[in-house]
């Protein structure tokens, strides 16, 4: 995974293998899928088990998840307004699916599902097909209004409509790559600063030194890594929030 | 935790924001919570940002422009006014994120009723 022979392989981390062996290779089920499932599994077992002692004075697992429960819902009701305890299902589930996947993909050895463009740009496109139904839903027709800002001459809307519906569109693609470009980046920052890691410290005492410092940097990386993957779980969340009340309310 | 009956929580409340207020901690509560700008206020943060918000309009300007121009047989026109367009949109996008907080009856647009979240969202939008 490291350092070959020709220098730094900083990508091949990103493949796809098949998982779960011959089973997953029939299915094709790959190391991403069963990340996803795993990642799911853990966000359900959070909430079933947080949630089971139903204790007045919570426990440590029953308090994580009533903050999960909290933290989401207040991000909804403050962000898209009263309508939004209507959408908290979805927002959860999208924030913590990503907050997990960001977070397991630090770990050792395992994958990270969100540094693949494919699986982000689904998740934004789910995102923006649901926002665009529910306006359609709410506004009916009325929605296409908000291509035309308002208050503008007449004389403009042929030049200003496009430019909005290319800016409403361009959501998807700044919505996925956020989230794809920050995990894919530092995972490779790690991955080559871990292969000068090993290829200076193999390169006897002088290169000590430096080996040593690209382990500290990498050691600094991860905390960083924590720190981003938290981040744009929750930017993800949020903009899907801030689109859903475009959404709802138009203008 | 939020089925507490409406004046123990609202006293606590009062004593736990005067607890915190004399310990010096509400600043560190208020500064991620509140506005995102204290989360990722860094210039890097910002210029990453403000790039994906300019290249993803292009790219989807570009893509729908390409498209068009292959389904009609025109070729470089639509994709050269798309290329406009696009910038233009991405720019408006950039426009959006830095945008002046909005005054709340704007024309025919403005509801009354929304003004306290709207003012949120201008906010957010630096996201």
């Amino acid at each position: 995974m490291a350092a070959g022979s020709g220098g730094i392989d900083a990508l091949s981390q990103f493949r796809l293998e098949p998982a779960l062996g011959p089973l997953g290779r029939d299915f094709h089920f790959t190391q991403s899928n069963l990340m996803m499932v795993i990642a799911s599994v853990l966000v359900l077992a959070l909430m079933w088990l947080g949630a089971r002692p139903r204790a007045m004075v919570p426990g440590r697992l029953q308090s994580a998840a009533e903050m999960a429960y909290e933290t989401v819902m207040s991000m909804c009701v403050d962000t898209i307004g009263p309508e939004g305890k209507a959408f908290f299902p979805f927002v959860f589930t999208l924030f913590f699916f990503i907050l997990f996947g960001n977070l397991l993909g630090v770990w050792t050895y395992d994958f990270t599902f969100t540094s693949h463009i494919a699986v982000t740009l689904a998740l934004a496109l789910l995102v923006f097909v649901l926002v665009t139904v529910v306006a359609l839903r709410i506004h009916g027709l009325h929605f296409f209004s908000y291509f035309m800002p308002a208050g503008v001459p007449i004389a403009l809307a042929p030049l200003l409509i496009p430019i909005e519906i290319l800016s409403y569109l361009s959501r998807i693609i700044s919505l996925s790559v956020r989230l794809f470009a920050n995990m894919m980046a530092g995972h490779v920052m790690l991955e080559v600063f871990g292969a000068f890691v090993i290829m200076l410290g193999g390169a006897g005492l002088l290169g000590i030194v430096p080996a040593a410092l690209s382990f500290s940097v990498n050691v600094a990386l991860i905390g960083f890594e924590l720190l981003v993957a938290v981040l744009q779980a929750y930017v993800f969340a949020v903009l899907t929030c801030i689109y859903l009340h475009d959404a709802v309310h138009l203008h | 935790m939020s089925e507490q009956p409406g004046d123990h929580e609202t006293s606590f409340e009062e004593r736990l924001a005067a607890a915190r207020g004399r310990q010096g901690l509400e600043d560190a509560r208020s500064g991620p919570g509140k506005s995102p700008d204290g989360i990722d206020g860094s210039a890097l943060a910002i210029g990453v940002r403000v790039g994906v918000e300019l290249v993803s309009a292009l790219v989807v300007a570009v893509a729908i422009g390409w498209g068009l121009d292959w389904l009609l047989g025109t070729r470089p026109i639509l994709m050269a006014v798309f290329v406009l367009l696009g910038g233009a949109a991405g720019v408006l996008n950039v426009w959006r994120m830095f945008a002046p907080k909005r005054a709340p009856a704007r024309g025919k647009g403005g509801r009354g009723k929304d003004v306290g979240v709207k003012d949120g969202r201008d906010q957010d939008r630096g996201l």
